[in-house]
């Protein structure tokens, strides 16, 4: 146990502790904590409006305060926290299946298929990856599950290119070369071979990429075309709460510390592994 | 008696990377007269490169604690200040590569390179003086059409032609130590033996004092006249070339020699 | 003849050239000549020269690295193995040693191996390569140049080929490090009576193993016969300047 917590928290190449990874650790921790907590218990229904106490500051009632309808704003970032978490996740897990597949080919084969990927790739890059998703949105329409289809392919063009450059590298190795030499096959070599070896390159691109995603995301509730209400993700909430900036800032203080909070987790969390494999 | 012209003595190096300290040598001697060559040889961390380049005053200042003195011209290189160790360097102590590859800068020309020392060390110089000199010495290395090399860069030239750009740069200021950090392992056997041969050349012809670096002991039995073998941060053997191969007393020693290839013909 | 595990004929490689600044053009460019020889059973060829010569090339293309050459190679068994000259690239660092070794029997196309027997297997090469059944759970990082290069072996002999090809193994290494690995590949040479090519640019090293030597350069044979015979009368000028260079005609 001591070991394992061992290898986490401490650098490999001198044992010191590693703040960056703790740190990232304990607010990532906490932000999952209460997204889970929420999915068993809320202190109020995050839907339910009480017009007796509108826009409340900080109190042991309602710990966030509650918002112009009345509803509780601690249970309702519980429920954005998940929303939002759900979104960074699905957008990640499909710009890394896609961008890992489109990177792996073009970078092991090369040739025709390369130049007409990438160049398609590159003409997506040429759009800020919000713009795309905005792109995407307007042919998907609104909604949790087709934000995160549209934010899913903008964000395919950049790991394709890091798992493509990472397939380059270790293409030619030797250790390919014998793994050929085995009669192992193509696919197995591309997925079992090599993949493998993009780890420590694609572990902090990945955490980088939920940061991203959240902020994406946050970006498009915004402009109101992410998740719908009254199912809000934190990003269309905070969007809802400017308007009472300063009559009850609680409200969308509460709201922007959270998603602060967990972009700086995921920051954390990225630089501590960075730093670790640097040592 | 000839004149001893670097003294080391008592030469330890340790590093403060890790935790715990690490001593990478130990208690290092060396004596080196002018005009000599001498060999060090060992494994792969046995501490030889470590040595040469506390010499040539290149270890970095933090991260090292070294003790024991290393007396040239008067002065103790380890103490001394940083602007007297400049001097030097360079200018009195050479060092040349392993890697003809990387140790030429891809985007200035094999004439800028080598006169680079000049320009540094000897400012009075004029230019034409400089590349004078350059070509001259470009010439002296084997380097066929001096003045055309001059202008090419170093992606133009065979691993043999950079590392003879590398010694016409460490030897154009005359200095009197070249200290060669095994100079031809990355090279062909054919072109290993010019080298080594262009070595010999320098050191009879300029009288300069060289300090070979190799893992390889035929080779160093056949350039040096004094070899000090090392294993593990320790000198474990030091004496003449040819007493040391011939009848070494130290049993790292008699390994090392064991593991070279026989040819029995 | 029976005996030839291998046979090349007039053998003539090529590489392609890509140039052009946009426009890229394919120019083919001759690298190996006319390369002619046969590898017996239990026989070592050494195969020695400078760099640039052509000897990687030549084992490249006889394991089918290299497709674009015509001439013939014939082989009497299927899928000769390989042994790479830098220990630290030819290991795939993600993986541990036992992985790596059961890798070429998981693939292999002419029987299953189960679990068991793909241990015991492992077990019985890492004892032949001298290695601990402990290396297994290892990863490469965690082990010295010389018992990566005998793990290289190992996962070489897995499927117990009858030709294995070392191209510069012992190059990357100290010299007494190369010393038991030489002694390591002449033990294996004698107990599984397998067919060696054996590449170097050190003729020291060459002589040990082989019984007979190919001198290359510029991608042509300059001489090629006996190890003794060669060594004690070369003929072509270049193996005697080789010669000469490795110290082996003069010094010790």
């Amino acid at each position: 146990m001591k070991k394992f917590f061992d290898n986490i928290f401490r650098y490999k190449s001198n044992k010191k502790i590693n703040g960056y990874m703790v740190a990232g650790s304990i607010i990532t921790g906490l932000i999952i904590l209460m997204v889970i907590v929420g999915l068993f218990y809320m202190p109020y229904d995050p839907t339910k409006m009480d017009s007796s106490c509108k826009l409340q500051g900080i109190s042991l009632k309602h710990i966030m305060g509650t918002d112009n309808m009345g509803r509780d704003v601690f249970s309702r970032v519980m429920y954005g926290s998940r929303v939002t978490l759900l979104i960074a996740i699905g957008t990640v897990t499909m710009g890394v299946v896609i961008g890992s597949i489109i990177g792996a080919f073009t970078g092991y084969y090369g040739g025709m298929l390369d130049e007409v990927l990438m160049r398609i790739i590159d003409a997506l890059f040429a759009f800020p990856s919000i713009l795309l998703a905005l792109v995407f949105v307007s042919l998907f329409g609104t909604g949790t599950y087709q934000v995160i289809i549209s934010l899913g392919i903008a964000f395919v063009p950049s790991f394709a290119r890091i798992v493509r450059s990472e397939v380059l590298r270790c293409r030619n190795m030797d250790y390919i070369e014998s793994a050929r030499l085995q009669g192992v096959p193509d696919l197995r070599i591309i997925f079992v071979h090599i993949i493998p070896n993009t780890k420590d390159t694609m572990i902090p691109s990945i955490l980088i990429g939920f940061n991203n995603a959240v902020l994406a995301e946050a970006g498009l509730s915004y402009l109101g075309i992410g998740s719908q209400p009254p199912y809000a993700s934190l990003g269309k909430m905070l969007s809802d709460a400017q308007s009472y900036m300063f009559t009850t800032p609680s409200y969308v203080l509460s709201i922007g510390m959270t998603i602060v909070l967990m972009i700086l987790g995921f920051a954390f969390l990225g630089e501590g592994l960075g730093k670790d494999k640097r040592g | 008696m000839a004149d001893i012209i670097l003294d080391v003595s008592d030469l330890n190096i340790e590093f403060h990377d890790h935790d715990k300290p690490e001593t990478v040598v130990f208690d290092f001697d060396l004596t080196l007269e002018k005009g000599e060559i001498v060999g060090i040889v060992g494994e792969s961390g046995s501490g030889k490169s470590m040595s040469a380049l506390a010499i040539a005053g290149l270890l970095k200042r933090h991260a090292l604690t070294k003790t024991g003195r290393i007396m040239f011209d008067g002065h103790d290189l380890l103490t001394c200040d940083r602007d007297t160790l400049r001097s030097y360097q360079g200018d009195e102590i050479a060092i040349i590569f392993q890697e003809p590859m990387t140790s030429l800068n891809p985007v200035k020309k094999i004439g800028w390179q080598v006169e680079e020392c000049l320009r540094i060390h000897h400012k009075d110089m004029s230019k034409q003086e400089r590349k004078e000199k350059a070509v001259n010495m470009l010439d002296s290395v084997g380097i066929h059409e001096p003045e055309k090399v001059y202008n090419m860069y170093p992606h133009e030239l065979s691993g043999g032609m950079r590392q003879r750009v590398m010694i016409a740069a460490a030897m154009i200021a005359d200095p009197q130590i070249l200290i060669a950090d095994e100079p031809t392992t990355a090279l062909d056997v054919t072109v290993q033996e010019q080298i080594v041969e262009l070595l010999r050349k320098l050191n009879r012809e300029k009288q300069t004092s060289i300090i070979f670096i190799s893992h390889d002991l035929s080779l160093v039995s056949r350039l040096c006249q004094r070899v000090l073998v090392m294993n593990k941060g320790y000198v474990v053997e030091t004496g003449k070339t040819e007493d040391v191969f011939k009848r070494p007393r130290e049993e790292y020693t008699k390994r090392l020699i064991a593991a070279i290839p026989k040819i029995d013909i | 003849m029976e005996d030839q595990v291998l046979s090349v004929k007039k053998l003539n490689v090529f590489y392609k050239n890509r140039d052009g600044k946009f426009i890229k053009k394919q120019t083919r460019k001759q690298v190996l000549f006319d390369i002619s020889f046969d590898l017996k059973e239990g026989e070592v060829l050494g195969i020695a020269g400078e760099s640039g010569c052509g000897k990687s090339t030549l084992v490249k293309t006889i394991v089918g690295i290299n497709k674009d050459y015509d001439g013939e190679i014939i082989q009497k068994y299927p899928d000769p193995q390989m042994v790479f000259q830098d220990p630290y690239g030819s290991l795939n660092p993600a993986k541990t040693v036992g992985w790596l070794l059961k890798e070429p029997l998981r693939v292999d196309k002419n029987r299953k191996w189960t679990e068991e027997e793909m241990n015991e297997r492992a077990k019985t090469i890492l004892d032949s390569v001298e290695l601990p059944e402990n290396m297994m759970e290892r990863y490469p990082s965690q082990l010295s140049g010389g018992q990566r290069q005998r793990v290289c072996i190992a996962v070489a002999l897995m499927r117990n080929p009858k030709i294995l090809i070392c191209d510069e193994p012992v190059s990357a290494l100290d010299v007494t490090i190369q010393a038991q690995i030489m002694n390591l590949l002449r033990n294996l040479h004698d107990k599984l009576n397998i067919s060696i090519i054996f590449i170097s640019h050190d003729l020291r090293v060459v002589y040990q193993i082989s019984d007979n030597v190919m001198i290359m350069k510029n991608g042509r044979i300059q001489e090629y016969g006996e190890t003794k015979e060669l060594y004690r009368h070369p003929k072509a000028e270049y193996t005697k300047q080789l010669l000469k260079a490795a110290g082996i005609r003069g010094s010790i």
